[in-house]
Formats: structure tokens, C-alpha cells, sequence
């Protein structure tokens, strides 16, 4: 029975070339739309995994505009049972902030007797890549905390994670309520079903204003890196091509 | 970088569908060096070819897009892209079944194997759709699905093969050069190229390309969304891309169509998202394409429960997951035709635009052909990009018309529809007035006109039951009786009509008759102040135009045309007097024009003026200036329903002051207002009088339409050759009226047709006549003077004759008519007694 909190943050995605606005204050999704990070798609995957194991249950929040309420969606469109708003302006939010709103969210529910016992988020945005918000948050909370675990899973009432560092494979006990924070690889993100989409416009989402004023994000403008230059190999032409074509795919690990 | 050759025969930009099939076409005409460019690369350059859902179903009410749509499946069979599927396009209401009635007169008039089915029927062919709340569906087993970019890739190869194009992918156009209104050259990002002929096949692009030459292609971007879901069981075994025939759910405006194991659902019903062409993301902005816009799942979300009402076991399946799902750029157009043809602004450049998959490869043929010949085989004046008027080229017309018709992709549509946005642009100088007397107004090209009038309602009391009323509420919908009792208190008395719509246009210079002489098939080197009625032609002898050309001096021509068709014919005379020393300078917004008609006409003006207006004074098809009052008019002894009367053309800010001293003239002779539903309907139908876009296109001659005179003229003009040809040969189809003879349907409510339905034997037997055509309804209207519905049609020779019994079908019931004219004789006053009088 476990409770999962999972939080996300509206980025642009950024699988095209990457826009800045004119500011230089943050990626423009104009072209390429809006999604949430690869890793917190693996958070989500994770929380709805451990509680469908569990019997338990799984709340998405977020800090973010209006429009964030979209991926609030399409997380319940996955499975998530229950989602929490906290409508703020990104550009004047620091991961300070962010942490700050998740703790009191996460305290409010537990003073309501709704209590996590695991809180879930990506490792980093893949717009601000702060990797800042879950370490704050496990220190506000007081919680222990696993950084980037790939896999995590309930025994009892200590959560498993596993996260690969650089001696190898790394498994972590500790004990719940806990926060992990996730790096993408360790599972692979489902996508909705249109029942699971329909069943998600009938849930109510929570929305909450900020606790407190924020002390901004103190960035001075994000700048692109010059483009990395791209080189193309022929593998061969027709179907004699074909073996390497096969061998390039194994390497990378294409239709595991 | 690339780099492009730097002279080129012509350049054909663009490397989707139509391009592809343009540059195919060319070279089999013989076209060599060419040039194709694209900003992306190959096979997919990331327009909207490379998303399409790549479905084909054939049967369209307009005969120009089936037309297109056959020829194009023809192609891609013979290319081995087509796979055969069938389609089922579903009813929910009874409207939608009248509809789909509706739908098999188009397809048996087009020659289109079709039927209507029961659910039960349905649900044999897909057995995983719910049938419950469906009443009947439309069944065309030639419903099929094509793979466009191998297509694409077939038909360029085809073109490198015979050594004709040099294909240049990853190089966008960065400006196009023009001299002197001609198209000199085209600069890219891999150089510059020196060519007289650009093609713009640039799909949603096409406009910002277009505009680098100074020339207008009016389409936007919009959004068409589509998901994918799957895997679904019940498509999982089955082979190849598709085995269950495409679903049309026509009520809620989408689709399913399957591919492979997975259900394409399309939507035509969220809300118009339109978007600009400056704004499409490049290639390396996209997340998958330029045109594969970020999916905006709450405009989708209604449609998911509409599709899974209707395919509960197989969208609804475990593990069905939506696995991909965009906001699909197409082009759509304020009157949703495609954009073809040699631009008005700019010789030499040429536009292949707004095109869907099911029309690419006969559109890149047609193009072909009208680029080599100078006239395409099918005829494509819906499409010609020199229809539009200024105000249609606007951003904001293109976007007010699409925003309203994106909802109608699968939407009943009546043929009188008119449309809601966009309106009262152009208005007549008597405007107020119309208004005052409860015009309803119907626009064509932006002008408001009078269809009929309020204020003529207590006409209806006097002629009772002959203004043969409408019981049905489809065959009365934009319709109104009061139009017959216009036409026949005009033509008991007189009518008074606006025709401030027409498109006037003069050609003046020392060389003016000869430059008219060589573009109409009429003798128009006559007596200044003569009135010549005459066809134009192409090359081919098919009608380019019908028009009325008035002689006012020896170097001065003045050519009347309508509002519809007006711009292509003003360009087209452009084109041709460019050889003479002679100029077109349109006079449309000087001049409006009002109509007076009937048995008392002459009194009327009478009261207005002492010129001689009597016939003998004022003889039929001249014309003259004329005072009346202070105003100084010119009146042409015209007309289009067969009357004695006048066309009174006078100054734009004068009209209002004619307009109103007919009015008080008339009312002591019983003159009424009369709109257009008995100018251009029921005034025309009862003369036999041919329209262009109904009866007159390019595939048809002044032969089959009846119209050739005894003599040709010494001159030459365009189409003589095959004109004269023409003329040597029995026709393959003659233009017929018929009467209707009974309009009592099933349920003993009497029916009357709209045009466009299929012409039958007595006992439904299918027609075809020389051309392998099966004859269709051209016009139909009141004949309130007969007292009788007639019906125009093109009929196989052998049954061109008086009293030949055959029948119409209208919603699936058919209805005796038989021939009352074979020929252009009229059917009302067969002796043009009045017109002489």
C-alpha cells in the first residue's frame, strides 16, 4: 500500500535543436512543444510500477504556469491516481523554491493524514539541469534520500533502489518515508491508452497557490553550446548494406 | 553544402507528392533540365506527404476533384503503391443517411462502383465495430491506401532515369527573381539559377515562397490531428499493412483506418488551429518534423470517446496504448480547391499547391500538361490560381474561410450553402436600398447580391401554386418561392436586377480588334457599338470562358464576364493580348450594371430618357450611351433571361441614383426587384441559356453544348484548329433539357433536384455516352413560366431528341423526365419573340 508522490516540471522538449527565448532565461518550446524530462517519464513509470506492486496509490504534482496542467494529465493518463497544482511562474523560481513548495504540499497532505511514503522525482530538468531540487527536498523533509537510481522497489517498509556509479552497480536500502530521485534507463515509460487518457479528464487536480515568495532561480542568461559538429559514415548501399546495418543496431542497443 | 546547377529549363521547388509527380510528368512530355529542389532531404523532406494517412476515397460531390482523385489512383496502381481496402463511410442520423443518398448520386454520376449498406453489413466486414447506433453506411470497395513517398521516390527516379532533372534535396530558396512580371531566376542557399519556368510545389510553405516573386498562392497551414493506437489484437495477425477497411465515422467526423497492427484515428472535428507559414519550425527545430506539430491532446480528447464507443474491443484493448499522436500540418483554401496554375502576377511561375494525397498524382499530370499544352486534359478552373480576387488573397480572408470550413471536411454541405464570415466586403452602390426591400443576400467573389427580396412576398398571393413550392426542407433550403414569383411578375411585367458582380474589363490599344479577334471564337471585327456573345477557347477547342463583348470604338473592346469566373478570364486575356499592341485595364470597381427586363422595359425606360430606345431605334446586341436624367448610361440590348430589355452600365457612385429612378419609373408598369436566383437560375433555364462552370467547361465543346453557328470566321483565335475539327465530327454527347414528370417520391412528398444527379433509362439503366462519360444534371431549376422543374445534362447523341423518356435519380428514388430540348433551343418562347420585340 504504498503513496507515492511523483513531481514533474513542464520543460520544452527537446528532441529538436534547442531555442532560447529572447531573454535567454529558458527553452523555447514554441516548435517542439511541451513534455516533461525523460527522467521524471521514468519517475512516473517507476511510482505507478511500485504501486500497482503494492496495492498503494500514486499523486503527480507540479510547480508550474497554467499550462503545466497538461502534463499533469498526461501523467494520470498513465495511471497516476490524484494530482496537486502549484500554479507559479517558472522564471521567478529557483530550485530552493521548488523545494520548498513540494515540502509543504507533501506536509499539508501528511497533516491531512495523507502521507507519502516515498516521493519520486527526475534526477535533473532537461531544460535548467539544476539537479538541485531533490537533494533540497530530502534535506527540508528530513528524509534520506537516493540519487540517481534507475530501478526502485518496496520491501517492507524500505524502499530498493539501484543506481549504476562508477565502480558498478549500486543498491541502496533505506528506510520509508524517503525520496529518490531517478535517472532514465532503468525501466521503459508506457504510454497512454485512450481509456487511461479519458478516465484522467475526470479526476480534479488540486491546485494551490505558493507558500511563500520566491527567491528567483539567480541565473543570468543559459547559452547554447556551439553545435557539435556531426559527422555521417556511409555504412553501403542496397541490401549488401544490410549486415552492418544490423551489427550498428546491436551495438546500440536498437530493438532490445 | 549542396550546390545547384546554375541555368535550369525550370525549377521545380518542392519534393513531396507534387512535386515528385510534376517533375515525372514534365519529363515524359519531354521536358529536360529541370531542376528539383527541397530544403530537406530524401524520401521524406518533412512536408506534409511524409504524415499523410495516405487514404483514398474517390467518390467527391465536385467532378474536378474525383476527376483528379481516379486519374491519381490509376498512377499509383500502375506504380504497385496501391493497396486495395474498401472504405464505409458511417451514418448516426437520418440527415447523414440523405447525405449518403446524396453521395451515391455523385458516385453514379462519376461512374463510381458504390452502395448502401446495412450495419449489419458493416459489421461483416469489421466485426470489432459497434453497429448499434449506426443507420446505414456507404460502401465503396475501391477505398484504398497508398504509400506516397515510395510513390514519390518511383516517380523522380522515373524523371533521373530519362536523364531530364537534376535533384538537389538539403538547399532552400532564399528568393526568387523576377523582371518585368516574368520569373528570371531562383537563388538558393547552394546558389543561384538562371530559368524562365518556377514551380512552387511547396505544400504549407508555398505562400512564403510564393510571396519572394511578389505573387499570392492564399492557403494556411492547419492542423489536422491524428493518433495511433496499438498494438490492437485484432489486427495483429493480420498481413500486411491493411486487411479491414477504412472507417469513415462521418457524424463525428473522424477516421480509422488501420496500419498494420496499429488504428490510425484522425479528427475533422476540434477546432480550427491554423497556423502561419513564417512560423513552421525548420527541420532542426522540429521534434519529428516541420509538419508533425506537438499533439494538443485536449482538442483530441472529445473524439477518444467518440472512437471508442465505436471500436470498443480493439481501441480499448490491453495494452492499446497511443503511441503516437501529432498536430498534422495541411493546406487549406478559402473555397478548399487547390491552387494551380500559371500565377496572374507573375509569368513563368507556376503554382502546385493545396493538394492532398488522393489528388497528387493527377494534379502533378495536369500541371504537366498545362505547362506543356497549355491546357490540361482535365479541366481544372475550380483550381486556377488566377480566381481569386484581391480580398481573397488576404491573410485574414484565408483564415476566416478555412476557420469556417475545417468543420465541414466531413460535413453536410448543401449546394447553395453560403457562406457566414468574411461578408459584406463588396457592396453595391444600391446596398441600402436592397436591404431596405429585405434582400436576402448570397455573395459571389465578395459581392453581396440580392437573391431574392422580402418585399416581393405578396407576389406569392397572386400566382398561388406557380411558384411551384418546395415541400421538402432540403430541396427549399436556400431557396425561396418568392424567386419564382419574381420571375414571373418580370416576366408578365418587368424586373429590375443588380449586377454589380460582373468583372468588366476593356482591352484598348491600336491593335485591340485583332488582339479580341484572335481570343474569341465570335466575329467581334464589327460595327462600333455591336454586342457579340461569344465562347473563349483553349487550344484544345474545351470552353476557356462564355462571355459578352461589346465594340466601342475601332480600338476599344469592352468584355463583360461574371463575378465567379471573372479573374481567370481577365488574366487569360491578359496573357494573350501580351502579343499585340493592346492592354486589358479593368474597369470591374468603375462600372456597376443593372438589368432591366421584361414585356414592359421599354416603358419603363420610356419614362427615363428620349433617346430612341424603340427596336427599331435600339436594335437587339448593340449598344449605346443614353441619358437619362443628368446621368449618362451605357445601355446594351442584352439579355441573359430572354427579355426585352437593357444592361444599364454606368459610374459605381452613380448606380444608387439609376437604381432608384427605375424604381419609381417601374412602379406604375409593375416592375419589381429581381434577384439573382432568376438572373442566373430560373431567367436562364427556361431559355436554355449555357452556364460557365455548369454546363461549359474545358472538357466540353460548342458542339456537345449546341452552340456552333453556321459560319467560322476567316480570323484565327484560340481552339480553331480543334474547333473546326470539332465540327467535322458527330459529338460524343449533346447538351439536353429535360422536364421532370412526376415528382412524387416514395413517401408521396413531391422531391425537386438540385443538380448533379445521375440521368438514367426509364428503368434505371446506366447511360454513357461518346466520351465512356455517364450523363450527370448540369443545372437544375424552376421553370416557372412552364410551370415544369427542368434539368440540363449531357446525354449520349441517340437520345438527343424531343420526348425522349428517361429518369433522373435524386436520393436513391428515380423520377421520369423526358427531353423537351435537344439543342440550344430554348424551351420558354422557342422563337426569342420577346427578345426581338
Amino acid at each position: 500500500m504504498t503513496r507515492v508522490l511523483v513531481c514533474v516540471k513542464r520543460v520544452p522538449d527537446s528532441s529538436g535543436e534547442v531555442v532560447l527565448t529572447d531573454d535567454g532565461q529558458a527553452v523555447d518550446g514554441r516548435y517542439a512543444g511541451f513534455t516533461i524530462s525523460d527522467h521524471e517519464n521514468c519517475a512516473v513509470e517507476l511510482g505507478i510500477r511500485l504501486a500497482d506492486a503494492t496495492g498503494g496509490s500514486v499523486t503527480v504534482l507540479t510547480v508550474g504556469p497554467a499550462e503545466a496542467v497538461d502534463q499533469l494529465r498526461a501523467a494520470l493518463a498513465l495511471g497516476a491516481g490524484a494530482a496537486v497544482h502549484v500554479q507559479a511562474d517558472p522564471a521567478r523560481l529557483g530550485p530552493d523554491d521548488v523545494a520548498h513548495e513540494i515540502a509543504a504540499v507533501v506536509r499539508d497532505h501528511r497533516a491531512a493524514g495523507a502521507a507519502y511514503d516515498l516521493v519520486l522525482l527526475g534526477n535533473d530538468a532537461s531544460d535548467s539541469g539544476d539537479f538541485q531540487v531533490p537533494v533540497r527536498l530530502g534535506y527540508r523533509l528530513g528524509l534520506p534520500i537516493v540519487t540517481g537510481a534507475s530501478t526502485a522497489e518496496v520491501t517492507g517498509d524500505r524502499v530498493i533502489a539501484e543506481a549504476d556509479g562508477p565502480e558498478g552497480r549500486e543498491t541502496y536500502s533505506v528506510p520509508l518515508p524517503a525520496v529518490v530521485s531517478v535517472l532514465e534507463g532503468g525501466v521503459e515509460p508506457r504510454y497512454p491508452t485512450m481509456r487511461g487518457r479519458m478516465a484522467a479528464r475526470k479526476i480534479e487536480v488540486e491546485t494551490r497557490q505558493p507558500t511563500r515568495e520566491p527567491v528567483g532561480p539567480s541565473r543570468v542568461r543559459l547559452l547554447l553550446p556551439p553545435p557539435a559538429p556531426a559527422t555521417a559514415e556511409v555504412l553501403g548501399e542496397g541490401p549488401e548494406a544490410a549486415p552492418a546495418v544490423v551489427d550498428l543496431f546491436e551495438r546500440l542497443g536498437v530493438g532490445r | 553544402m549542396a550546390t545547384v546547377p546554375s541555368t535550369a529549363r525550370a525549377v521545380v521547388i518542392g519534393a513531396g507528392i507534387v512535386g515528385n509527380s510534376l517533375v515525372h510528368h514534365l519529363a515524359r512530355l519531354g521536358w529536360r533540365d529541370i531542376v528539383q529542389l527541397d530544403k530537406g532531404a530524401l524520401p521524406n523532406p518533412g512536408g506534409s506527404t511524409g504524415h499523410a494517412s495516405n487514404f483514398i476515397f474517390p467518390v467527391d460531390h465536385s467532378r474536378e476533384i474525383t476527376d483528379l482523385t481516379l486519374d491519381s489512383v490509376r498512377q499509383y496502381q500502375e506504380l504497385g503503391v496501391f493497396t486495395r481496402s474498401g472504405g464505409f463511410e458511417i451514418a448516426r442520423t437520418e440527415a447523414r443517411m440523405e447525405e449518403l443518398r446524396r453521395r451515391m448520386s455523385s458516385a453514379r454520376a462519376w461512374g463510381i462502383e458504390s452502395e448502401l449498406v446495412t450495419p449489419e453489413q458493416v459489421r461483416e466486414r469489421v466485426p470489432f465495430l459497434e453497429t448499434g447506433d449506426l443507420l446505414g453506411a456507404f460502401w465503396t470497395p475501391s477505398v484504398g491506401v497508398v504509400d506516397s513517398l515510395r510513390a514519390g521516390t518511383l516517380m523522380r527516379e522515373a524523371a533521373q532515369e530519362l536523364g531530364a532533372v537534376t535533384v538537389v534535396p538539403t538547399v532552400e530558396v532564399t528568393g526568387l527573381d523576377v523582371h518585368r512580371g516574368a520569373i528570371r531566376g531562383v537563388r538558393t542557399t547552394g546558389g543561384d539559377i538562371a530559368t524562365d519556368v518556377v514551380v512552387v510545389a511547396c505544400g504549407v510553405w508555398s505562400p512564403r515562397i510564393a510571396a519572394m516573386a511578389g505573387a499570392a498562392i492564399p492557403l494556411t497551414p492547419a492542423v489536422h490531428q491524428m493518433i495511433s493506437v496499438g498494438p490492437i489484437p485484432q489486427l495483429a495477425g493480420t498481413e500486411g499493412e491493411i486487411s479491414f477497411p477504412i472507417i469513415r465515422d462521418m457524424d463525428t467526423f473522424c477516421y480509422e483506418r488501420q496500419h498494420g497492427a496499429d488504428m490510425e484515428v484522425g479528427s475533422y472535428a476540434h477546432r480550427a488551429i491554423l497556423h502561419d507559414p513564417d512560423e513552421i519550425p525548420s527541420i532542426e527545430q522540429a521534434r519529428l518534423s516541420p509538419t508533425e506539430m506537438p499533439f494538443t491532446p485536449d482538442d483530441f480528447d472529445p473524439q477518444l470517446e467518440q472512437a471508442l464507443d465505436l471500436m470498443p474491443d480493439a481501441l480499448g484493448a490491453d495494452g492499446a496504448e497511443m503511441r503516437y499522436a501529432i498536430n498534422g500540418l495541411l493546406s487549406l483554401t478559402p473555397d478548399g480547391a487547390p491552387v494551380l496554375g500559371e500565377t496572374p502576377e507573375v509569368s513563368g511561375l507556376w503554382s502546385a499547391a493545396a493538394v492532398w494525397i488522393k489528388e497528387g498524382p493527377g494534379v502533378g499530370r495536369a500541371l504537366a500538361e498545362w505547362m506543356t499544352h497549355g491546357h490540361p486534359e482535365i479541366d481544372l478552373h475550380h483550381s486556377d490560381v488566377a480566381r481569386f480576387h484581391p480580398h481573397q488573397r488576404t491573410r485574414e480572408h484565408v483564415r476566416a474561410r478555412t476557420s469556417e470550413a475545417f468543420n465541414k471536411t466531413y460535413g453536410i454541405v448543401h449546394p447553395g450553402e453560403q457562406w457566414a464570415s468574411d461578408r459584406g466586403k463588396r457592396l453595391a452602390p444600391m446596398h441600402t436600398d436592397q436591404v431596405a426591400r429585405g434582400a436576402v443576400f448570397f455573395e459571389v467573389a465578395g459581392w453581396e447580391r440580392p437573391q431574392w427580396y422580402a418585399a416581393n412576398e405578396a407576389l406569392l398571393g397572386d400566382y398561388g401554386d406557380a411558384v411551384l413550392p418546395r415541400e421538402h426542407e432540403w430541396d427549399s433550403r436556400w431557396w425561396s418561392p418568392i424567386i419564382n414569383a419574381e420571375h414571373l411578375a418580370m416576366r408578365e411585367r418587368a424586373g429590375i436586377v443588380d449586377l454589380s458582380a460582373f468583372v468588366i474589363f476593356d482591352v484598348v490599344g491600336p491593335e485591340a480588334c485583332q488582339a479580341v479577334q484572335s481570343i474569341v471564337v465570335a466575329q467581334v471585327d464589327v460595327a462600333d457599338g455591336r454586342v457579340v456573345y461569344t465562347p473563349v477557347l483553349d487550344g484544345r477547342g474545351g470552353f476557356r470562358a462564355d462571355l459578352t463583348v461589346m465594340r466601342l470604338g475601332h480600338d476599344r473592346f469592352r468584355v463583360v464576364t461574371g463575378g465567379a469566373h471573372g479573374m481567370a478570364d481577365r488574366t487569360w486575356f491578359a496573357r494573350h493580348v501580351s502579343g499585340w499592341a493592346a492592354t486589358v485595364v479593368d474597369l470591374t470597381s468603375s462600372y456597376t450594371t443593372i438589368g432591366l427586363w421584361g414585356p414592359r422595359a421599354r416603358d419603363v425606360l420610356g419614362e427615363l430618357t428620349t433617346a430612341d430606345i424603340s427596336h427599331e431605334g435600339f436594335g437587339f446586341l448593340t449598344c449605346r450611351d443614353i441619358s437619362i436624367g443628368s446621368l449618362s448610361v451605357l445601355a446594351s440590348r442584352i439579355s441573359y433571361v430572354g427579355e426585352l430589355g437593357w444592361e444599364l452600365y454606368l459610374p459605381m457612385e452613380q448606380g444608387a441614383r439609376l437604381w432608384s429612378l427605375l424604381h419609381e419609373a417601374g412602379d406604375g408598369y409593375g416592375a419589381v426587384p429581381v434577384g439573382i436566383g432568376v438572373y442566373g437560375g430560373t431567367g436562364r433555364l427556361e431559355k436554355g441559356y449555357r452556364a460557365f462552370g455548369a454546363e461549359l467547361d474545358a472538357e466540353r465543346t460548342i458542339v456537345e453544348a449546341g452552340m456552333q453557328r453556321p459560319k467560322v470566321k476567316s480570323a484565327d483565335f484560340v481552339g480553331k484548329d480543334a474547333y473546326l475539327k470539332q465540327r467535322t465530327e458527330p459529338p460524343a454527347a449533346v447538351l439536353c433539357t429535360m422536364a421532370v414528370d412526376d415528382h412524387t417520391s416514395a413517401s408521396g412528398q413531391r422531391r425537386f433536384m438540385l443538380g448533379g444527379e445521375p440521368i438514367l433509362t426509364r428503368d434505371g439503366g446506366e447511360l454513357t455516352d461518346g466520351h465512356g462519360l455517364h450523363p450527370y444534371v448540369t443545372s437544375a431549376g424552376s421553370a416557372p413560366s412552364l410551370g415544369r422543374h427542368l434539368l440540363m445534362a449531357y446525354l449520349p447523341p441517340d437520345l438527343a431528341a424531343v420526348g425522349t423518356e428517361l429518369a433522373v435519380s435524386y436520393m436513391e428514388e428515380r423520377y421520369p423526365v423526358t427531353v423537351i430540348s435537344p439543342d440550344a433551343t430554348p424551351a420558354f418562347d422557342p422563337g426569342n419573340e420577346r427578345l426581338r420585340s
